[in-house]
């Protein structure tokens, strides 16, 4: 099972967030252009940014764990940098697990429009994971 | 309305500003509303809701709105420091989720700009679901004033 096939949480719904598999790179991550990520006029809020690049983050490391079952993921801090305004149009985010612990993950993700070496912004994400007892 | 105790906001009303802000595009989408200010901080409450939910099995809500409520809150405070609406941008933004948010209770965020330069405004702030002892996260960032050279 990829994170393509599972089902994402109602707020990336929310963000109109969908996911699709970017062939080697893993899960690729869009979100459009509408009124509802609006922070000054014309651009992305600045909030909106981060949440897609939470999603994409916590995303692609469900992505990494899949076929564990019981697995869950909690987030222990982010940072955002922001680089870019985000323009009226669609937005992509991709991560990358920097180190995928028994604990802990360490995950780096971005966001950009038109040009990925042209990233809007980036974030730092650990995260815990929870996972099923192994049995003994 | 602006305070006359506070000589920085004078002619420049943060609660009118952050309900225009809080009004419009993903803050008005999210449902954010402002609360109160100070002469360097504002706060913002965020209503639980099902469909700003980040895990399903636990009906905790996503982290995103809380950055994004974060973001608004310290956003506020700079400009009521600046006592005026002018452009700004977030240039980064830290957050620790020190517990998870109990389902189904409004989240207030609380958000101070603790020293402002002519480029930069330094903020801090931290959000709770009730009790302001026993936060959910805390955050700190800053922002660039891009109306200057």
């Amino acid at each position: 099972m990829t994170v393509c096939e599972t089902k994402l949480p109602p707020y990336a719904h929310f963000l109109g967030i969908t996911v699709e598999r970017d062939g080697d790179r893993g899960p690729l991550f869009q979100m459009p252009f509408e009124t509802r990520v609006v922070g000054r006029p014309h651009f992305l809020h600045g909030g909106a940014i981060a949440g897609l690049l939470e999603i994409a983050a916590v995303g692609t490391v469900l992505d990494a764990l899949a076929g564990e079952a019981g697995v869950g993921v909690k987030p222990i801090n982010v940072t955002v940098d922001f680089m870019r305004g985000g323009r009226e149009r669609l937005t992509f985010a991709a991560a990358t697990i920097a180190r995928l612990g028994n604990r802990i993950a360490n995950v780096e993700a971005f966001a950009w429009q038109d040009d990925r070496s042209r990233p809007i912004a980036a974030a730092r994400m650990t995260l815990m994971l929870r996972r099923a007892p192994q049995g003994e | 309305m602006a305070d006359p105790a506070h000589p920085a906001s004078q002619g420049f009303d943060p609660a009118a500003a952050a309900r225009m802000v809080a009004a419009f595009g993903h803050n008005g989408a999210l449902g954010a509303r402002f609360v109160a200010h100070g002469e360097d901080w504002s706060e913002l409450a965020l209503d639980y809701r099902a469909d700003l939910i980040g895990d399903e099995a636990s009906g905790v809500l996503a982290s995103g709105p809380i950055i994004a409520l974060m973001d608004m809150a310290t956003s506020i405070a700079v400009w009521i420091r600046r006592g005026a609406f002018k452009p700004q941008a977030t240039l980064d933004l830290r957050i620790d989720y020190l517990r998870a948010a109990t389902p189904g209770r409004t989240v207030i965020g609380h958000g101070e700009c603790y020293r402002l330069t002519r480029r930069v405004a330094f903020v801090r702030g931290m959000a709770h679901d009730g009790d302001p002892d026993d936060p959910i996260a805390h955050v700190a960032g800053t922002f660039m004033m891009t109306d200057e050279a």
